[in-house]
């Protein structure tokens, strides 16, 4: 059985774990513990402490992986382990939360420098009416015009593959540029 | 769509950049702790700006730069109060007072010290009106807002705030490829250009720094700068040896297998 991963990252609570959990076939395995902090009780009652773990089955011979960074900063030990091997990587940012965008981009860069693997970048929560702009978080997270900013809806099952299917087109994309 | 926030968040130097790369028109009404601040563009140019209840008036701002006499505003004030500032302006003009030159000069000179003392607002709830326009009475200029970026990077002097934003110095730089701009017409200082000089994928900062004897702060303000400028962008430093994941990321070497397995996966996730 061949195994591969992606790994979707981002600030707190940014989506990552509805992400998952709208095409994982298992219940997303994730180490709940109490919030410890005021700040982040705030935002929403639990969050993820190891990571995420969701599995898409593609067949019997190929299993793709998807793995859920602990989105606070003291936990970011785990980040350079998680992105080891990876396919590629996604970057959840909620766009209703202007305030964490600074923290997306320096989680950006911190991946990028770990692996050059194709990424890309999830508007989240596009949904809502206070939601941002993409063109203008493009210019705020300084993304490159090459860098793909798309909008999604974590637990919009259709818009989590458009996302999915987004970055495997980067991937065979690179793959063939490299070829060239 | 929202673009609003708060100023703990963005600073005003991160406002105009977006402003300056969006090509935006409409105004920028700032909160601050006492006053409120708004600040008109066109198509990502400042064309206006009004501090609170302060008298932007035409005749105030000669005033203030002293192309007008106490006597004069005074006069201006009780006699001239109902006439626009464009036709004052006009008047100036045609009675060989002032030429169009010095008006817009001066106006351009009182909205640029209205935004420097923007960029020491460090709270404040900020939103952008994409359809208010300035005032039709009042003179409009077209200022461009690299400059004044670069002026209020100059000003930060948080040093957390620096690392947030450029939390490596092992990263390069590159210029970025934004048709219309000329690092010509842009005013650097001695320092921000001797880093210019040195921009190059091949270099990361950390080793400009050195060239240059900046230490760390010094260049992450400059560098900084010339980000939010949307002059340089970082880059993959071309020639550091990445970190080799330990793990390999597809089970087989051959690219052919490789192509075949991402096809798969495409095929999968559209299935879902």
């Amino acid at each position: 059985m061949q195994t591969v991963k992606m790994v979707i990252t981002g600030p707190f609570s940014a989506g990552k774990t509805e992400f998952i959990r709208s095409v994982s076939e298992i219940d997303v395995v994730s180490t709940e513990r109490k919030i410890s902090s005021a700040s982040e009780k705030l935002v929403k009652e639990a969050t993820t402490v190891a990571m995420d773990f969701g599995r898409i089955t593609v067949d019997d011979d190929l299993v793709l992986y998807l793995f859920g960074t602990p989105g606070q900063r003291r936990f970011d030990f785990m980040w350079e382990i998680l992105s080891e091997g990876m396919l590629g990587f996604i970057v959840m940012v909620d766009s209703t939360r202007p305030e964490t965008f600074r923290e997306a981009r320096s989680i950006l860069e911190i991946f990028h420098a770990y692996a050059p693997t194709p990424y890309l970048v999830a508007a989240n929560k596009q949904d809502i009416k206070d939601a941002w702009d993409i063109e203008d978080m493009r210019h705020v997270l300084r993304l490159d015009t090459k860098v793909k900013l798309i909008s999604c809806v974590a637990t919009d099952r259709d818009s989590v593959k458009a996302v999915l299917l987004e970055l495997l087109y980067s991937i065979l994309s690179e793959m063939e540029n490299g070829e060239k | 769509m929202a673009l609003r926030g708060n100023l703990r968040d963005f600073t005003i130097s991160q406002l105009l950049n977006l402003i300056n790369l969006a090509n935006k028109t409409g105004t920028l009404v700032v909160e601050g702790p006492s006053e409120t601040a708004k600040v008109a563009f066109r198509d990502g140019k400042l064309s206006y700006a009004q501090m609170g209840q302060e008298d932007s008036s035409l005749a105030s701002v000669l005033h203030k730069a002293k192309k007008l006499s106490s006597g004069q505003y005074k006069s201006i004030q009780q006699h001239a109060a109902h006439i626009s500032d464009k036709e004052l302006g006009l008047l100036l003009i045609n009675a060989g007072y002032l030429s169009q030159d010095d008006i817009l000069t001066d106006l351009q000179q009182h909205f640029t010290d209205i935004i420097q003392r923007l960029f020491t607002w460090v709270e404040g709830f900020f939103h952008f009106d994409n359809d208010s326009l300035p005032p039709d009475d009042r003179i409009s200029v077209r200022l461009d807002l690299e400059n004044l970026i670069i002026e209020g990077s100059r000003q930060m002097r948080e040093w957390e705030q620096l690392q947030d934003e450029i939390p490596s110095l092992d990263m390069a730089l590159k210029f970025t490829d934004r048709p219309g701009t000329n690092l010509r017409n842009i005013n650097l200082s001695v320092e921000e250009w001797r880093v210019v000089s040195y921009v190059n994928p091949r270099n990361t900062i950390r080793q400009i720094a050195s060239a240059t004897k900046m230490n760390d702060l010094e260049i992450r303000r400059i560098v900084y700068g010339l980000l939010q400028a949307g002059l340089v962008e970082t880059s993959r430093f071309g020639g550091a040896t990445t970190m080799a994941p330990k793990v390999r990321v597809f089970p087989s070497e051959d690219k052919g297998e490789q192509r075949s397995l991402i096809n798969r996966l495409i095929t999968r996730i559209r299935s879902l």
